[in-house]
């Protein structure tokens, strides 16, 4: 007899579009940015100091979101700043999932001893208190993008392993584990091709999640100053400086923040997307 | 003598157009047990949700009448819906692990409708659990109200079921495959009890099953459904004496029976199939609106 | 034989009422059971929830490790052999399971579940073993591309038949494997199982609590209650003259499709 409940349709694919596009675009800008900025992004010109984005009365051409109170062109900074925020997302994000859901798998999957050892360890890291932590990390390493990534990676596993962890399990009793384990294979081989690929799409969405939060850590690490040495622009340090002078040059603060605000909610929802996507269960 | 729940020509479909239910029609009234036959997919589960207002979401009701109680369901406002529903059915589902909630006792969850719904007071409401628990024969019911649901077997757990749905005096019970989640004793002893509350309260009951076996130990009458569609409608002797329609005997000759020394094991004849699946297709054209 | 069982006994540690230290006490499953399965039989083990049957196949099976007693497989003692022992051996003792929902991997399609345990085994020609096994279980090739998602209960079943099939083993458990199945896909997986026992000379054990489906089956019966064995016999004895009174009210308890039975 046939059966009807394979009819439901699914939603389209337009969440994978929009989010892909905005970081396609990001892609673009950041590896791009010494072709497509309009101007250096160090560059003082205190004659051109706090002009409005280029819709506005009294805006110059060449600074088309306008400038902060040294004269620095918002667009580029913010091109710039993108290359950071990208290379933190990327890197701290990967390496975060690689450490966190390879723990998360181990334990799950084969319980006892390594479980036992993983998970205290796992209990005891997440005792400490994130961002004062964090704090502390860049009062030892000192600033810079390396610290920076180490700090995201050493407080963020945890999150990884844990859900990981959990999905491990659970699979674990599925019966085409004991199949697996049926045919001959080894308990190592059905890790690999029976567990990770059902935990793969639970893992690409905190990897994706995880490359929003790196961008946001970075962000609220550079508002405060501890994030890179050099005075490379950062999303975060120009909301800080946009801060100050937001009555007098609202755009220095408000378009890093939209450009921060779509990033992380990109990230997440472009995880999502590929989720739906491509996982033939929901097919 | 009206029947309580009269259930007229009710079409439902997938939003996207496939239909779930086609024209299904049928009567139960107080005291009559009634039966839905099919296999899986048949869309003898649907009624049900249609009666109970719980039809998935996706699924629209896109044509005919559920009469409860001498009301149309679908001329009341949806706030009017449940409280009639509420009040007058009642659910017994399949799978007794999955329809208590494990972190609430067992009483709670029992007198939690009457009292919100019903507006019972606390206390009628426990002497009713508790005395409930005493007719579908739990021993020590003061004890089980306090327990927790894992700390009861699948058997027990499908006696307090039974009791919940019972609590608020029904008109109308359905039974969703009220045993299928059971081992054969246990299923005999829950088989037997429900037939008894059944004829103690004189409630009206609907029972899904997919089993033929079950249904002559308990049902009055029965629908054997096929994609939705009533196939043949049955007094129970008659339909296991004399079945009718090609797909009833079909159904008959694959339900195995250990007294049968050869061992019945006749699936559903493709040319069998085919017919009902032109019956079907004939039915939709003469349909689509 | 090419099973012999000896006084095989499984307990479980009850972690629920494990006190903080010391070793939790143990919930005995399997009391000492004790029987032969003949090379060629077709036998049927039969009990309710609870009696241990699931736990004996799996301990057939060495998915877990008997407590005490022995199990021997074709001649060879496997009931503590580590994992490692075991694993040339498995080609020959398979295992279908109960739930197709959750004994086919989502995320893989029919072609690669059924091709899992021919690649472990490093054979040639892969994908024409998958095709063989496919059209053995009476499914089209078009089948290798579908996932389980797209597959009826007993197409799916079907498919757990094939992967069993596939390493041509010479012993099959399989444990209720039409428990969630509608009669007409019932009766067609168990005419298929029949087919291929006469087919490929299989040794079929046969775990269901559904005595009506044991019938044709099973030449053979093992009634469990409890962890223990209530009753042996040939089929047509256990049902003609149940000697244990279990075994008496296990068939008196089964629904037949007649409003005739006596019923009480």
């Amino acid at each position: 007899m046939r059966d009807a409940r394979a009819n439901l349709r699914r939603p389209l694919g337009l969440r994978l579009w929009l989010s892909g596009g905005w970081l396609t675009l990001l892609v673009i800008g950041a590896v791009f940015a010494p072709l497509i900025a309009p101007q250096d992004p160090l560059a003082q010109d205190l004659f051109a100091g706090r002009l409005p984005p280029f819709w506005a009365d009294g805006a110059q051409p060449g600074y088309w979101l306008g400038t902060d109170s040294l004269g620095r062109d918002v667009l580029s900074r913010m091109l710039y700043a993108a290359r950071l925020a990208l290379i933190v997302a990327i890197v701290a994000g990967t390496l975060t999932c690689l450490i966190g859901a390879s723990l998360g798998l181990i334990a799950g999957f084969y319980r006892g001893w390594p479980d036992m050892i993983i998970s205290r360890f796992i209990d005891i890291w997440m005792a400490f208190p994130p961002v004062l932590f964090a704090i502390l990390l860049i009062a030892v390493l000192g600033t810079g993008l390396t610290s920076i990534i180490i700090a995201i990676v050493v407080i963020d596993w945890t999150r990884f392993a844990r859900v990981v962890r959990a999905e491990a399990m659970s699979q674990s009793a599925m019966d085409y584990v004991a199949s697996a384990q049926v045919s001959g294979r080894t308990q190592f081989s059905t890790m690999l091709t029976e567990i990770l690929p059902n935990v793969a799409p639970t893992i690409l969405i905190l990897l994706t999640l995880e490359m929003g939060i790196a961008v946001i850590v970075e962000a609220i690490l550079s508002f405060v100053n501890l994030s890179i040495s050099t005075d490379s622009p950062t999303w975060g340090g120009m909301i800080a400086e946009g801060r100050t002078s937001v009555h007098q040059a609202w755009w220095v603060l408000v378009f890093p923040l939209i450009a921060l605000f779509l990033t992380v909610l990109s990230f997440s929802q472009f995880g999502e997307g590929l989720k739906d996507r491509f996982d033939p269960v929901l097919r | 003598m009206s029947a309580y729940l009269s259930i007229r020509n009710l079409s439902v479909s997938l939003r996207g157009g496939t239909r779930i239910l086609r024209n299904v029609s049928l009567e139960v009234s107080a005291s009559q047990v009634h039966g839905l036959v099919g296999e899986s997919g048949a869309g003898k589960s649907m009624i049900g949700k249609a009666v109970l207002g719980t039809l998935p979401r996706g699924l629209n009701i896109t044509g005919g009448q559920i009469w409860l109680d001498g009301v149309d369901l679908m001329t009341l406002p949806p706030k009017q819906l449940r409280a009639k529903i509420g009040a007058t059915a009642a659910l017994i589902p399949q799978d007794p692990m999955t329809a208590l909630n494990p972190s609430k006792r067992i009483g709670p969850q029992i007198t939690r409708r009457l009292v919100d719904i019903l507006g019972w007071t606390n206390a009628r409401a426990d002497a009713r659990a508790l005395a409930l628990l005493g007719e579908v024969q739990i021993p020590d019911p003061a004890r089980v109200m306090r327990s927790y649901p894992h700390e009861l077997s699948g058997g027990m757990r499908q006696r307090v079921l039974i009791a919940s749905a019972f609590a608020a005096e029904p008109k109308l019970i359905i039974a969703d495959e009220p045993t299928t989640a059971l081992d054969v004793m246990v299923q005999k002893q829950i088989l037997k009890l429900i037939a008894q509350m059944q004829a103690m309260h004189g409630t009206a009951l609907l029972f899904v099953t997919h089993d033929l076996g079950v249904v002559s130990k308990v049902c009055d009458t029965l629908s054997v459904l096929y994609a939705g569609k009533v196939v043949e409608e049955a007094n129970m002797r008659r339909f296991f004496m004399r079945p009718i329609h090609p797909y009833s005997r079909a159904l008959l000759a694959a339900t195995p029976s250990y007294k049968d020394p050869t061992g019945s094991l006749t699936p559903v004849p493709d040319a069998v199939i085919a017919q009902v699946e032109r019956d079907i297709a004939q039915h939709d054209t003469r349909n689509s609106a | 034989m090419i099973y012999r069982i000896r006084d095989l006994r499984l307990s479980f540690p009850d972690m629920v009422n494990k006190s903080l230290f010391g070793p939790a006490p143990r919930t005995p499953v399997l009391r000492g059971l004790s029987f032969d399965v003949p090379r060629g039989e077709v036998m049927g083990i039969v009990g309710g929830s609870g009696s241990g049957k699931s736990t004996l196949g799996r301990a057939m099976l060495r998915l877990i490790e008997p407590t005490s007693g022995s199990i021997e497989f074709d001649g060879v003692d496997i009931t503590h052999a580590t994992e490692a022992t075991l694993r040339p051996l498995r080609p020959q003792f398979q295992m279908i399971f109960q739930d197709p929902m959750s004994s086919l991997n989502p995320r893989r399609n029919v072609g690669a579940i059924i091709a899992g345990p021919l690649r472990l085994q490093g054979l040639e020609g892969i994908a024409a073993h998958v095709d063989e096994a496919l059209d053995m279980v009476g499914l089209t090739r078009l089948f290798a591309h579908r996932y389980p998602h797209e597959l009826s209960g007993g197409q799916r079943q079907r498919v757990g038949i094939a992967r069993a099939i596939a390493l041509r083993p010479k012993f099959i458990l399989a444990d209720e494997i039409v428990s969630g199945l509608d009669v007409s896909s019932q009766a067609q997986v168990l005419n298929l199982l029949e087919d291929l026992v006469r087919d490929l000379g299989l040794t079929l054990v046969f775990i269901s609590h559904d005595l009506s489906v044991i019938r044709r089956l099973c030449t053979r019966i093992l009634v469990l209650h409890n962890g223990e064995i209530v009753e042996e016999a040939e089929t047509a004895k256990l049902f003609d003259a149940p000697q244990a009174a279990y075994t008496r009210s296990l068939l008196d308890a089964i629904p037949l499709p007649d409003p005739d039975q006596f019923w009480a």
